[in-house]
């Protein structure tokens, strides 16, 4: 008796808590950002660059920082924009470097994190520091204090994003598959490059309000990997990625307001959880073979 | 006249030239093989070739109605390629990529073109199998049908046995040269003189000496007797 009315207490609180607005925005939002990363992250981690969201978060945290202390009321102003560059610069310059990619990555990571921090401290003007920077790390509240503004642009940006995917996905699949064979037969595939490195700092910007600068990476890695361990063919990968983001990440927002637990690590845990039944699955399925 | 020529180019990078005074040329139906040293610059030219480097210095002409974009290119795999999760069709079919401009989607022909390529190749029960898990030869074959939506003309094969045991190295060999006695030009790198000494038309070694010229030739000129005393 004790369980059945429990569980109507927890979808009872649920309708509860949906007929705020702020709790619906969030929904929303989570869940398209979650599709948009994981549509990235296929082609992420197989041009073997999983940890850019990482070093772009840390950028786009620094970028913050300044335009707090300038006292910018829309920060989108300059973050938006360092990312971008950061992002170009880390993607196109290729294996060609001075600095090959992964060192690039971690060095702009911890040199935007370290100098954001630092910045923040000297001027900031906030009693609560640490509870801010935090705040931005994990992404804590605000994801429950977007306005219908924020909604609207999310929801605009990320409907860019997944027609541009759609329309570009047999040329990403090229330049991803192999790059040179790709520029042989006369795709730009440094056009594409570019490409990918913007909608990847818009990600990156976006999802920085759902789970915080510190668990980006996760939401672009974690739903690739899940999907790679049991699916064959690129289309159902990518498929199988976003619609396992987007349930990971409702029901990540789901149980975190009833259980009132941190937006972010919660969808990660989920993401997690999820990760861990599709490598069960990928093993068996292998074994039964 | 010549499908492919090159008048005295000199090829290398960032200001450094590695290799000049090449002049060869491939007409229609030619199976030329380029040999020379790891290092000597094979990949090199065939990236110029290719148009992915610029020369510094000389020209490629290309004539006969072959355009530099359909080139079929059979790349030497890389570390991204080994665990990557697509189907031999999704492969198959970004050959075509080239011919699609803008568009975004395939059209009824080139899914058709596909087909034919993995018939051809004996590929077509493969079709929905995983890339990643087929063997390295097959890969191969994947990677040829992938060249050949590109192209209908002329293939650059960069190592194309490389990494292949024996048996398999031959079946390539035979492959590509049946493709050749189809009527398509093949250049191909190699280290393997025994093998290109065996199957192609023209020479063109580069390194220590610089040799362009039919198969009959270069095993006639000293840069080859040389050769054969030091193995």
């Amino acid at each position: 008796m004790g369980a059945v009315y429990e569980n109507a207490g927890v979808f009872e609180k649920l309708g509860a808590y949906l007929q705020f607005p702020f709790v619906r925005y969030a929904l929303i939002v989570g869940v398209l950002i979650a599709l948009c990363s994981s549509l990235l992250g296929v082609t992420l981690v197989l041009k073997r660059f999983s940890f850019i969201g990482d070093g772009l978060s840390h950028v786009a945290f620094g970028a913050l920082a300044i335009s707090g202390i300038l006292g910018l009321t829309n920060d989108m102003v300059i973050v938006m924009p360092v990312t971008i560059i950061s992002a170009v610069l880390l993607l196109s310059t290729g294996k060609n470097a001075k600095i090959k990619g992964d060192a690039a990555i971690a060095m702009i990571s911890v040199g935007a994190l370290a100098i954001g921090y630092l910045l923040l401290n000297i001027y900031s003007s906030s009693t609560n520091i640490s509870g801010d920077v935090c705040t931005t790390l994990f992404g804590s509240t605000s994801i429950l204090t977007l306005t219908p503004v924020e909604v609207w642009m999310c929801v605009i940006l990320s409907i860019a994003v997944v027609v541009i995917y759609i329309l570009f996905y047999n040329k990403i699949f090229s330049v991803t598959f192999d790059e040179s064979f790709a520029r042989a037969t006369g795709i730009k595939a440094g056009a594409y490059n570019l490409l990918l490195a913007v909608i990847i700092a818009v990600i990156i910007v976006l999802a920085m309000n759902l789970v915080g600068s510190l668990l980006i990476s996760a939401l672009v890695i974690f739903p690739a990997l899940s999907a790679m361990r049991v699916f064959k063919s690129f289309k159902s990968v990518t498929i199988c990625s976003a619609c396992l983001s987007v349930f990971c990440a409702a029901s990540g927002i789901l149980i975190s307001i009833v259980c009132s637990t941190p937006v972010g690590s919660t969808i990660v845990a989920v993401d997690i959880a999820a990760y861990i039944i599709f490598w069960l699955l990928g093993t068996v399925r292998r074994v039964i073979r | 006249m010549a499908q492919l020529s090159c008048v005295n180019l000199t090829l290398g990078y960032e200001g450094k030239s590695i290799l000049s005074g090449i002049n060869f040329e491939v007409n229609a139906g030619d199976y030329l093989c380029i040999l020379g040293e790891n290092g000597s610059g094979k990949s090199t030219l065939m990236k110029t070739l290719l148009g992915l480097h610029s020369p510094m210095g000389g020209t490629i002409k290309t004539s006969d109605g072959l355009n530099i974009r359909e080139i079929g290119y059979l790349p030497q795999q890389t570390v991204v390629q080994r665990d990557f999760p697509a189907s031999v069709r999704e492969i198959v079919i970004s050959g075509c990529q080239g011919k699609c401009g803008i568009r975004p989607f395939y059209n009824k022909a080139e899914k058709a073109l596909a087909e034919s390529n993995m018939k051809r190749l004996g590929i077509e029960n493969l079709a929905k199998r995983c890339y990643r898990e087929l063997s390295g030869g097959q890969q191969q074959r994947v990677l040829l049908a992938r060249a050949l939506c590109a192209t209908g003309k002329m293939l650059l094969l960069d190592e194309p046995v490389s990494g292949l045991d024996p048996k398999v190295t031959a079946d390539m060999y035979d492959l590509i040269k049946k493709l050749n006695n189809d009527g398509i030009t093949v250049i191909m790198i190699s280290h393997d003189i025994r093998a290109a000494v065996e199957y192609a038309s023209h020479i063109l070694h580069i390194g220590d000496f610089i040799f362009f010229g039919t198969k009959e030739e270069y095993i006639d000129s000293n840069g080859f007797k040389s050769l054969k005393g030091a193995v």
